[in-house]
């Protein structure tokens, strides 16, 4: 393990992910005393820069999920101070924040990323585009997906069948974000692929008990079944894996990354989006790949601390 | 390799499959950050008790009575506190003897074990709708179907509660009892008028009902109005919940339940399995502050804060709502209930008015059936007024922004936006 080290992990603030960012930060916190570091668990609020300054850190541990966490605004504060810090850096993490943009650098990777249209608040407003919604389900087809084009944990996200639900799944998502994605649904096996240091760590299968994986199935234990790796074809899992390392390196990643993927029914990956400061709780996804590769939770958090000390004298 | 985020899965009983994380809750944990007027929780204003007083009390308690305080109790609680909380229950005329009582861990624990107490998996409790969040928790755990009766600006419609019984008569079934909030309620903020107090007890009579009387407001009324209560009326027909949350502090977790004899035996014995006896310690804290200290003044003293709050909200919503929002006007405790027009959903809205650095509870929550969805209570007894005003003018530009973007997304359907019926005229029916 790495020296012993004195390790800020952040957490909470006031992004709408709160409440799991709490959870992944605690038990992260925990995993890190565990292992001999000296842990200081901090909740992000007005007083955060002073703190950090004053505080004698050797780094920060980020566990913050949502805006300013996970959008670049922390990252850019952490530079400015000369503090070290795990996960990908201010560029990186703006770009994969947002969805529509990550999704056309994905595309021009050559990545295959589902059918999509982008619309604002102002459109709506300003523009008329209630008059478009009707091409949306045309364009896109049905069922179709509605969400929030900014953060994650499926917040406000929704999967309209019928078309005449699409104003209100509409409104709903532009509670979460001031712009709304929607995109063809894909129907096949939901994977995830966390990438860590540029390699990708087993597929792990998501395989809700009912319904979709929403808020509940995800963060409910016990209601959604996983494999790791994913039950798949190697070919098919070598894919996943090289799509997931494609994201990470469109967005110029570092340290960690997570992949959310459908394979479709003819073993096709494609990727819905890029996380790049993937859930730490009990019922997270990159915990999972982490132990299905054999490195225990405290291993991967140990090993996230290395990559920041290691960039940081880089 | 199979991943089991839950190996217990199995082993669980029925009661707590339906148990999940949710979204709201989420959303709540950043309601409480002081960054956010919350609306939401239904906390009492702690900071406007005499600490030195409590202070006093609560060394007064370990300094004379310190081994007792610290032992184990009784499973019904201490015979002196009983004494007491008669007092208080006298203050509204409502009739009981000490014997009557069982002390339990704030009003909650007494609708658990009241629930725990009379319902099998699929009975039915008939309630107020909206109701109480934790009443219907304490209901929905042991697996009972909930339904609820409609209201209006004279609490629980009477003539609706007739329908459901002619329903459930109709279906070859009864309800166990009937949940009701008869003073302030929660959320809805209207009581029931003395008339449906009367018409109440008389079909408890006729079709052979039991009630479950929850009255933590009773003595926040704003004007000081005492209405009579459903015990005073059929005592063997109600079992009656009272707490010192509102009127001392939740801190305290004391409250009690006034059953007849045969229901109160069984309540002692659950109380027993679940937690053995309330803590001695608050048991005598309260038992002090009601002996020794102006107990009457500080309910006095703090109906006075709550009226000044709600004279407050009351005047910020009608400056700073839109069109087509309305709301109740409570005469007493700690809530408004909103209904904006439809093709609003307030859960959907919360995370936009959490953004705006603004929180209340959806209304979907005050509903075991997902009625609600355009409703949301309005908690004003804990926030300062200036932060009053602040979070209620949020809101309203909350709400001026969500309509405008209803009416820009829904186009020509706009008539989602429709006007209300005449039973929410009323502001409480969904």
């Amino acid at each position: 393990m790495t020296e012993p080290t004195a390790v800020a992990v952040l957490s909470g603030g006031t992004s709408l992910e709160r409440d799991v960012s709490l959870r992944s930060g605690g038990r992260v916190a925990d995993a890190l005393a565990d292992l001999g570091h000296h842990v200081t668990h901090l909740d992000v609020g007005a007083d955060l820069v002073r703190t950090l300054e004053d505080g004698g850190f050797d780094t920060a541990f980020l566990a913050l999920h949502g805006s300013a966490g996970e959008d670049g605004t922390v990252q850019s504060l952490l530079e400015l101070i000369g503090l070290a810090y795990t996960g990908p850096d201010v560029l990186a993490s703006s770009l994969a924040w947002n969805k529509p943009i990550a999704q056309g650098l994905f595309g021009r990777a050559g990545i295959d990323v589902p059918a999509r249209v982008t619309l604002s608040q102002q459109a709506f407003r300003e523009l008329g585009a209630a008059a478009a919604v009707d091409r949306i389900a045309s364009v896109l087809g049905r069922p179709l997906v509605v969400k929030p084009a900014r953060g994650g944990s499926s917040l406000g996200l929704s999967i309209v069948e019928d078309p005449a639900g699409l104003p209100q799944a509409i409104v709903g998502a532009l509670s979460y974000a001031d712009v709304v994605l929607m995109e063809e649904f894909i129907d096949g096996t939901e994977v995830a692929v966390t990438v860590l240091d540029g390699e990708a760590l087993p597929p792990v299968e998501i395989q809700p008990k009912e319904g979709a994986y929403d808020f509940r199935a995800r963060y409910t234990a016990g209601a959604t079944e996983f494999h790791a790796p994913a039950r798949l074809d190697p070919d098919v899992l070598a894919a996943c894996r090289g799509v997931a390392v494609d994201a990470y390196t469109s967005v110029g990643a570092r340290h960690i990354s997570r992949a959310d993927l459908i394979v479709d029914t003819d073993g096709r990956p494609w990727l819905l989006e890029l996380d790049t400061c993937p859930g730490l709780t009990t019922t997270s996804l990159a915990p999972m790949a982490a132990a299905a590769a054999d490195l225990s939770f405290a291993s991967l958090c140990d090993r996230l601390v290395s990559l920041a000390l290691r960039d940081a004298t880089a | 390799m199979r991943l089991d985020t839950d190996p217990y899965l199995q082993r669980y009983a029925d009661r707590v499959l339906g148990l999940s994380a949710s979204e709201i809750r989420a959303l709540f944990a950043v309601a409480s950050r002081p960054e956010v007027v919350s609306f939401a929780g239904g906390m009492p204003a702690t900071s406007a008790l005499d600490m030195e007083a409590v202070e006093d009390v609560v060394a007064t308690v370990v300094r004379d009575s310190g081994a007792t305080a610290l032992q184990y109790g009784g499973g019904q609680g201490r015979a002196e506190l009983r004494e007491c909380l008669v007092e208080v229950m006298a203050e509204e005329g409502v009739p009981a003897h000490a014997d009557d009582l069982v002390v339990t861990v704030g009003g909650q624990q007494a609708l658990e074990l009241v629930a725990k107490c009379f319902l099998n998996a699929g009975d039915v409790v008939l309630s107020e709708g909206p109701t109480y969040v934790g009443g219907i928790g304490a209901m929905t755990s042991h697996q009972a179907e909930v339904r609820h009766v409609g209201m209006d600006a004279d609490g629980m419609r009477i003539d609706l509660l007739e329908e459901e019984l002619a329903k459930l008569a109709a279906e070859g079934r009864s309800a166990k009892y009937v949940y009701t909030i008869p003073n302030h309620q929660n959320p809805a903020g209207v009581s029931l008028s003395i008339p449906r107090r009367q018409r109440l007890a008389e079909l408890a009579e006729s079709h052979d009902l039991l009630i479950l009387e929850d009255n933590p407001y009773g003595l926040l009324d704003f004007a000081g109005e005492v209405r009579p209560s459903l015990r005073s009326l059929i005592p063997d027909r109600v079992v009656y919940v009272g707490t010192m949350s509102k009127t001392f502090a939740p801190g305290v977790r004391t409250g009690w339940v006034a059953a007849p004899a045969p229901i109160r035996d069984k309540l002692v014995l659950l109380r027993e399995a679940a937690d053995l006896c309330q803590s001695n310690l608050t048991q005598m804290v309260v038992e002090s502050w009601l002996t020794t200290q102006p107990w009457r003044e500080q309910v006095k003293h703090f109906t006075t804060v709550y009226r000044e709050k709600s004279e407050v909200m009351l005047a910020a919503l009608a400056d700073e709502m839109p069109e087509g929002v309305h709301w109740t006007t409570p005469l007493g405790a700690f809530y408004i209930w909103l209904t904006v027009p439809r093709g609003i959903d307030t859960s959907d809205l919360l995370a936009k008015a959490v953004r705006h650095r603004v929180a209340y509870v959806p209304g979907r929550g005050f509903y075991a059936d997902g009625a609600g969805g355009n409703q949301a209570r309005l908690c004003f007894s804990y926030p300062e007024i200036d932060r009053i005003h602040e979070g209620v003018s949020r809101l309203g530009e909350v709400l001026h922004e969500e309509l405008e973007l209803v009416r820009a997304v829904f186009g020509d359907d706009a008539p989602q936006l429709r006007p209300h019926t005449a039973a929410n005229d009323h502001g409480v029916g969904g």
